[in-house]
């Protein structure tokens, strides 16, 4: 949902432009072109390079620094871009000609990691800025994420290979575009995007399975990534419709099985309860109101809970692929499903998200061939408030 | 840097220089006058004109009217102080004042910065059926025998008026093959919320009212449909296209319908142009479940003369008369909505009907049933004399000519369009379309980093622009065009010209077109406000209210009077 933040309150005097920080992962889309569906793992990286592919993050991460430049406002304090050294974001930063200053310790020599992602990033919030632009894929996006969390507006400049996660811009000149609007307004709105990755090794073997790791806070337009991306920043106002659709349904003497994506936290966040970021929750409406029964069930906490009495479970689908069951939330197996019975599942998405799938039924995958094709067929999915789609549901 | 179209020099501009690739203005003319180039070198008009409250100079007066004449005064005192306290204000209103002369100029400026069907090649707002409207209507609705009555006269002194709307009731019936017609609600979305009201009035005396709380539509449908729903209290159940035919499949609709069901509202053709042929089966589902099937005819222009609500099933319908029946456009004016029911519905008509009793015209205003009024009066009255006028000079053959041109021309920029890069018609491949079409700029859109709302900005540098779709854009990167009959060969070639020219500079120098526009009005806008409650701004008082920093200054730095506001 929308927060309102003040651009320039990094502690920057009044005259001086806005701090952008900028973190590449030089290595970030190197296994893309030369067929590895990939980057993760210094393996990969060394396979990559065999293969001669050309690193471009820097590249890219230039690019998008040169748009900033060229459609910053004439007459107001440019802004200053601050970089780690070397190939992590002062190579980008010479390579595009802007302002930029060298912050935090150097990446070490020999190739670079996730660790130095998380590293510098963290050096460039402590140094103080406005907005942290990351030159990488959906890997680097969650390295960023677990280093930096919703400190700062984060926007990736997309250089990866896998870019599911609603955090990136369209392309690197989208970035630099929405980056410089986003400054150069007094009052920037940002929106919460989900940072998704896929297991590689999975993917390389076929099997697409989008985990949600959290959420950064991105600034709202909409060259934001949205075809492929799980809850575009518009979704943000529908998920909080979907929420009041399901909490009017809430009623109490029956189990609520929460489960990932920001769309079912937003229920959360209706009923005032917290939400584990990645797990399932069980909610139950006591007689003073909405509590969490079990935070961040594995599947044997939640058989007890719907062999016990009635049970609702909600469900998004995670990711671009539209996947329902199966995929990022393995507590909800098939085991639970079939002692909750035909009519337990509650599926809600924003239009968009339905929209963005071209009519491509969502995907279940629970592992078992029988309740699979059981789940198959249409489907109520909540769009808004007391609004629904009918929706085609499909084995994996 | 001057005027280059390369983008990798442009991204290397210094960092003050705001907009790259500043595309130069018209080109200077050094040759012959003829033939004129194509597309044609287009400037719109640019007066950077202030709000008209930023113009306003205290004690300026556009009329002085003549004080109250002594003998008036010594007889009644002051006239004002006669008026009931609760009718007067403490304070005068906060309008602008400004001479006659400001005014006339202000609003003839911002005249001409605009666009419209009688300006430009409007077939870029589709869905919207933006045909020409024939002058000679507007001069009958201009004479004093429809501008001058009143909606309070005796019935007996304005059955001309009444015989128009009963006879414009009496067309649209066999237009639709509905048995009644009410041309009372101002606009489509009215006369679907009449629908709507009228479904709730049938079930409701069917002891069904509160069971049945859901309707169903589809998601290319006419949005109005999800809307008035809503507005009027039900859930709304939306169908999604099917991925190849792109139509809504019946085994959704059942999935959709059931004990719960009110009814189902559909658009046919849908807003990508393509007709449901199953539109029958889809009436009987929801029949069998008890619910009605209401046919929204937003889209009626390429079906005139050929296929018939009634004739699907349906129970009741809607036409929008500013688009299919040449009135002015509902966004723009007072538009004109009309329903059609069959017998079943009759009961529950806007009240009062206009009836015809041997040769005279009556209103029946002893309806216990009906919903009642869904508008004061009788309707638009000037667009439904319009509306009259213009079935009435085409005829029954006509209409019929009219669909066929519209489809016609449809098909024919739609061949013109899928020979552009980048261009494409999603669903029913190589099928043809009734009235309109939703392209996609989706190839386009992925080679080049443009999106269609941009080209469609750079359009405005031609003269004409287009409109992309309702959200949320199911095609991705949508265009919607619907050329209508009005336009001739020429002008359609001329508009996929334009296509052509700005979607082959999205390959060639996309600069250009993502810092469009360069010759229009005004220059890009930050969408950003629309969707932020803090920021948007729908009049002068709340501009003030949420951008204190903005009107400090009046124009030329003097200082503007505080906000008047609380």
């Amino acid at each position: 949902m929308a927060e309102p933040h003040a651009a320039g309150t990094s502690g920057t005097s009044g005259t001086a432009g806005p701090r952008v920080g900028l973190v590449v992962n030089p290595i970030a889309g190197l296994g893309g072109r030369v067929g590895l569906k990939g980057t993760d793992g210094e393996a990969t990286v060394a396979r990559a390079l065999a293969r001669g592919a050309v690193p471009e993050a820097g590249a890219r991460a230039a690019a998008a620094l040169r748009r900033l430049v060229a459609a910053w406002p004439a007459g107001r304090p440019a802004p200053l871009v601050l970089v780690p050294d070397g190939e992590m974001g002062a190579v980008a930063a010479r390579e595009a000609g802007v302002d930029h200053r060298a912050v935090g310790p150097s990446p070490g020599p020999g190739p670079t990691s996730a660790a130095d992602t998380r590293r510098l990033a963290r050096a460039l919030v402590d140094a103080g800025i406005d907005l942290l632009l990351v030159a990488g894929g959906d890997g680097t996006a969650r390295d960023v994420c677990a280093a930096v969390g919703k400190a700062v507006p984060v926007l990736g400049i997309p250089a990866g290979v896998k870019i599911l996660s609603g955090v990136f811009a369209t392309s690197p000149a989208a970035a630099g575009e929405l980056a410089a609007s986003f400054l150069a307004a007094r009052r920037g709105a940002t929106v919460e995007g989900e940072v998704v990755d896929l297991d590689e090794d999975a993917y390389r073997r076929g099997i697409v399975a989008p985990r949600l790791f959290g959420h950064l806070r991105v600034p709202r337009g909409r060259r934001l990534q949205g075809r492929k991306s799980p809850s575009p920043p518009e979704a943000g106002a529908a998920a909080a419709a979907i929420a009041e659709d399901v909490v009017e349904r809430m009623t109490t003497g029956r189990a609520w099985v929460l489960g990932p994506g920001s769309t079912v936290r937003a229920i959360a966040d209706r009923l005032g309860v917290p939400k584990t970021l990645v797990g399932v929750d069980v909610v139950e409406i006591g007689e003073d109101g909405p509590r969490v029964v079990v935070a961040d069930a594995a599947e044997a906490d939640l058989l007890p809970v719907v062999r016990a009495g009635p049970a609702t479970i909600v469900l998004t689908p995670i990711g671009g692929q539209g996947f329902l069951l199966g995929r990022g939330n393995q507590p909800i197996s098939a085991a639970v499903l079939r002692a909750a019975g035909p009519d337990a599942i509650l599926v809600v998405a924003a239009a968009e998200k339905l929209a963005a799938l071209g009519g491509r039924a969502l995907l279940v995958d629970t592992g078992d061939p029988a309740l699979d094709a059981a789940l198959a067929g249409h489907a109520r999915v909540v769009t808004g408030f007391h609004e629904a789609a009918i929706v085609r549901i499909a084995a994996a | 840097m001057t005027g280059t179209h390369d983008a990798s020099a442009a991204g290397a501009a210094p960092m003050t220089h705001r907009g790259p690739a500043r595309e130069s203005a018209v080109p200077a003319r050094t040759g012959p006058i003829g033939p004129k180039p194509m597309p044609r070198r287009f400037h719109q008009a640019s007066w950077d004109e202030p709000i008209i409250f930023e113009l306003s100079v205290p004690g300026a007066r556009g009329v002085l009217p003549p004080p109250v004449e002594p003998g008036i005064v010594a007889r009644v005192g002051d006239p004002v102080s006669r008026l009931p306290a609760g009718a007067r204000r403490a304070a005068p209103p906060a309008l602008p004042e400004l001479a006659q002369l400001h005014v006339v100029r202000h609003y003839a400026r911002l005249s001409q910065e605009n666009l419209g069907v009688d300006l430009n090649i409007d077939v870029g707002q589709g869905t919207c059926t933006m045909k020409y409207s024939p002058k000679v209507n507007d001069q009958l609705v201009r004479s004093p025998k429809v501008a001058e009555l009143h909606p309070l006269q005796d019935p007996s002194t304005v059955q001309g008026i009444l015989e128009i709307l009963w006879r414009l009731e009496q067309m649209l019936c066999e237009i639709s093959g509905m048995d009644r017609a009410t041309l009372q609600p101002g606009a489509g979305s009215a006369a679907i919320y009449a629908n709507v009201t009228m479904i709730r009035a049938y079930h409701a005396a069917r002891g069904d009212a509160g069971r049945r709380d859901e309707v169903v539509t589809t998601i290319f449908s006419h949005p109005s449909n999800a809307a008035a729903a809503k507005v009027a209290g039900y859930r709304v159940i939306t169908l999604h296209p099917d991925p190849v035919t792109g139509r809504p499949t019946l085994d959704a609709l059942k999935a959709a319908v059931g004990e719960r069901t009110a009814a189902l509202l559909i658009t046919n053709p849908e807003d990508t142009g393509i007709f449901n042929p199953d539109i029958d089966a889809f009436v009987k589902v929801v029949h069998d479940a008890g619910g009605l099937g209401a046919y929204d005819q937003a889209n009626a222009n390429g079906i005139l003369g050929i296929t018939r609500a009634r004739d699907a099933g349906f129970d009741l319908c809607h036409f929008n008369l500013h688009k299919t029946f040449s009135t002015p456009h509902g966004s723009g004016g007072p538009g004109a909505g009309a329903c059609g029911v069959t017998d079943a519905l009759a009961p529950f008509l806007p009240r009062p009907t206009v009836e015809r009793v041997g040769d005279r015209f009556v209103l029946d205003d002893d309806r216990p049933q009906s919903v009642g009024k869904v508008r004061p009066w009788y309707g638009t009255t000037a667009n439904l004399v319009r509306a009259y006028a213009w079935i009435m000079s085409l005829g029954a053959e006509g209409l019929r000519e009219v669909a066929e041109t519209a489809v016609l021309n449809n098909n024919y920029l739609l061949r013109q369009v899928l020979g552009i890069p980048g261009a494409s018609a999603p669903y029913a491949e190589g099928r043809r379309r009734i009235e309109q079409v939703r392209y996609s700029w989706e190839a386009l859109a992925a080679a080049t980093g443009i999106h269609s709302d941009e080209l469609g900005v750079r359009a405005a540098d031609f003269g004409t622009h287009y409109w992309t779709s309702h959200h949320p854009f199911v095609v991705p990167e949508p265009m919607t065009l619907e050329p209508t009959e009005s336009y001739s060969r020429a002008d359609l070639d001329e508009y996929a010209a334009i296509l052509r020219t700005v979607a082959e500079e999205a390959y060639a120098s996309p600069e250009v077109v993502r810092s469009a526009p360069h010759r229009s009005t005004i220059h890009q806008i930050d969408h950003a406000w629309f969707d932020d409650p803090a920021r948007w701004a729908t009049s002068w008082r709340a501009y003030r209210r949420k951008h204190p920093e903005a009107s400090t200054a009046g124009p030329g730095g003097a200082p503007a009077a505080p906000a008047a506001d609380g």
